[in-house]
């Protein structure tokens, strides 16, 4: 992905933003993006712009979220909604081998298509690719070939994150990698923010910045719809050429900015980050985390739907006659008991134990292991939480014990 | 061309030998003759039993002969209970070797002593074949072994050997004595206080339970051996070995790339946060 050094805007009608469907399609993509299914926008594989959430929204608090009928035809009028762009490239259950048994041991073999899927498997785990054939085999040239439409800023910096995961380190994922390199992602600015949305604190958003191929504000004027569009790749701007365009008036530019402006003033959620890893290292035997475990009922949905979180389980598996196996590799919470089970039983067996875990790896030991924060300040964890846990307000409230405290407008410490 | 870190090499079991009650050895060869096998001390593998699962499992081989992958397992679980009922000829899966290794090489010059609980001989074992085999590059070399009881104590044949050389100490101990046990009873950090090493110039590679490398870290600082100077193995929850999985996070730490072996220094604090 080449960085095209163009700092101009351009314009596209609404009416032409099927052409971006056909032209993404055209070129052998998937195209995936935001669509209403069971009270909830969701990323599912999407045929046209119809699908997309037109005319919706969506209110957000702790442990809330509804759709709303907006007065307008947006279509990216809402914020993000429980799905992360992580169940395609990393998907939440995807088979990493089978094996057969001989003689007197076993073969690894294919990952043939021919075999049925299991009848949860998501669209995105059907075109797997052969990952588990053997050491050194290529990557299957069918794997899947994904466009990612609506991406939000937090999501690019979500999926920033993730790469440093996957193939940042001694060992790439080869799951990842192929879907990742493949995917092309046009990325929507915020037109507003949601209730529990704080990317502003960590410095994630709302305007996206890099890492997508075409960037696009949605702009609705009463006798107007259009998009102003950024290009941040070639291929970008490729797919641009297949949609009819026109540079943007610098009004337009000026509006598009304003309205992620005004956005980032819309914050429903605000978190200090300031010597944030110290803090939390600083405070591992806080009662807090007594009161916290009080309430948290472990059932790992901050987990689920956080777009960075990357742990996984893998289950070894065999069909009754023993002479098949199969690893599956599962999206796997720190919440739960398994999870850190060793002979003898779980190093984190409390409720308290297993919170700290999870909000100081993503506050704080994430910073010591990939250099970044693991959290994008997206706000699901506390909208999805069941019972209304506010990670924003957790840290708050470790912060104000602290015998030094004062509020961030004194200035750091 | 991309391999693939999760998927296991075939090898076959050339040997099987029972330790003791519960524990037993496996010797290992490549099915397809992939060259050798290297690793250092204190490195692991993660072992497949078909169908069954994948757990780490330490190399305890020599590391001077790489035709060989050596491993001795506890049965504690699933995987490792049905481990121990292969046979010589069966086929399991491996990948590896993964993690950090035992300051072999940074502890030439001085005294090394070596600490072991139970099953924790076994990851120790290669650091000293690789220490024995290179014997005047290193001052004294102490091992301080602790099992449950006389029946517990592995790798017999070994220890009986080296306690006959004169260039090793070699002092056992065990939590309980029973028969016609006529030696050291108690935790094996009672064996630290009056072993013979000079604390300022001593390596320390210690191997347990938890609990067990906790206390002798605080009885090897009691000495004066230097927090930077003593090294331990952890063991957590791993499913990948690749850092992908998340299970075997200590703090900040993977210890699967991390570690398992540490210095002191760098995890002192970490084992003192309970459920960390």
């Amino acid at each position: 992905m080449t960085q095209a050094q163009t700092f101009e805007r351009f314009i596209f009608d609404r009416q032409y933003f099927l052409s971006l469907f056909e032209a993404l399609t055209r070129r052998g993509y998937c195209v995936v993006g935001p669509t209403v299914c069971d009270g909830a926008i969701v990323y599912q594989e999407l045929t046209s712009p119809d699908d997309l959430p037109i005319g919706w929204t969506d209110q957000q608090d702790g442990g809330t979220y509804r759709l709303k009928r907006r007065n307008d035809q947006a279509l990216f009028g809402y914020v993000v909604g429980p799905h992360s762009w992580k169940k395609f490239l990393f998907p939440p259950r995807i088979r990493l081998f089978r094996a057969r048994r001989t003689e007197r041991g076993f073969n690894i073999v294919l990952n043939d298509v021919a075999s049925p899927p299991a009848p949860d498997t998501p669209y995105s785990a059907l075109n797997d690719p052969p990952s588990g054939i053997s050491p050194s085999i290529p990557i299957h040239p069918t794997a899947p070939k994904f466009a990612f439409i609506g991406v939000r800023s937090c999501e690019l910096h979500a999926i920033a994150i993730q790469d440093k995961v996957f193939l940042g380190g001694a060992y790439v994922d080869p799951t990842y990698k192929v879907r990742r390199e493949n995917a092309f992602i046009v990325a929507v600015n915020c037109g507003q923010a949601g209730g529990t949305c704080f990317c502003a604190s960590m410095n994630t958003g709302p305007k996206a910045t890099v890492g997508f191929d075409l960037a696009l504000t949605e702009i609705l004027e009463p006798a107007r719809h259009y998009f102003v569009v950024e290009v941040g790749t070639d291929r970008g701007a490729a797919v641009l050429q297949d949609i009819p365009h026109r540079p943007a008036h610098i009004e337009e530019v000026q509006l598009a900015e304003e309205i992620v402006a005004r956005t980032a003033r819309q914050m429903g959620r605000q978190l200090d980050t300031t010597d944030i890893k110290e803090l939390l290292y600083r405070n591992y035997e806080h009662p807090r985390w007594d009161q916290v475990a009080a309430r948290c009922l472990t059932c790992a949905n901050c987990t689920m739907v956080c777009p960075t979180c990357f742990c996984s389980t893998v289950e070894d598996v065999t069909d009754l006659t023993g002479e098949h196996a199969e690893r599956w590799r599962t999206w796997d919470s720190c919440f739960t008991m398994d999870f850190s089970y060793i002979h003898g039983g779980s190093v984190r067996a409390s409720a308290k134990a297993r919170y700290r875990q999870w909000m100081t790896h993503k506050l704080a030991t994430w910073i010591d292991q990939f250099g970044t924060s693991g959290c994008v300040g997206c706000g699901r964890c506390i909208t999805w939480c069941p019972v209304a846990i506010d990670i924003t307000e957790e840290v708050r409230a470790i912060r104000a014990s602290e015998p030094n405290h004062k509020e961030k407008t004194d200035g750091n410490t | 061309m991309m391999s693939d870190p999760m998927i296991p090499r075939q090898y076959r079991i050339s040997r099987v030998r029972r330790e003791t009650a519960d524990t037993f050895t496996l010797e290992l060869t490549p099915v397809q003759d992939e060259g050798t096998f290297s690793f250092a001390p204190g490195q692991f593998n993660m072992l497949y039993v078909f169908g069954v699962g994948e757990i780490p499992i330490s190399i305890s081989g020599d590391p001077a002969n790489p035709r060989t992958v050596v491993h001795t397992t506890r049965v504690v679980g699933t995987v490792t209970r049905a481990m121990g009922t292969l046979k010589r000829g069966d086929v399991l899966g491996v990948r590896g070797p993964f993690g950090s290794h035992w300051p072999v090489e940074e502890a030439e010059g001085n005294d090394v002593v070596i600490v072991a609980g139970g099953i924790g001989l076994a990851p120790l074992r290669p650091a000293l074949f690789y220490i024995l085999s290179r014997r005047e590059k290193y001052g004294r070399v102490v091992l301080l072994y602790g099992a449950r009881t006389p029946e517990d104590i592995l790798y017999r044949r070994e220890l009986g050997r080296w306690r006959a050389q004169f260039d090793l100490d070699v002092y056992v101990t065990v939590d309980r004595a029973t028969g016609g046990w006529r030696g050291n009873v108690g935790v094996v950090t009672t064996l630290i206080p009056r072993a013979p090493f000079d604390p300022l110039n001593t390596v320390a590679m210690v191997c347990g339970p938890e609990v067990m490398m906790r206390f002798t870290a605080l009885e090897l600082r009691k000495r004066g051996v230097g927090a930077d100077n003593i090294f331990l193995s952890m063991e957590r929850n791993m499913k990948c070995a690749v850092g992908f999985c998340g299970h075997c996070q200590f703090g900040p730490t993977f210890v699967c790339k991390d570690g398992p072996v540490f210095p002191y220094r760098r995890v002192k604090d970490l084992l003192a946060i309970w459920e960390l």
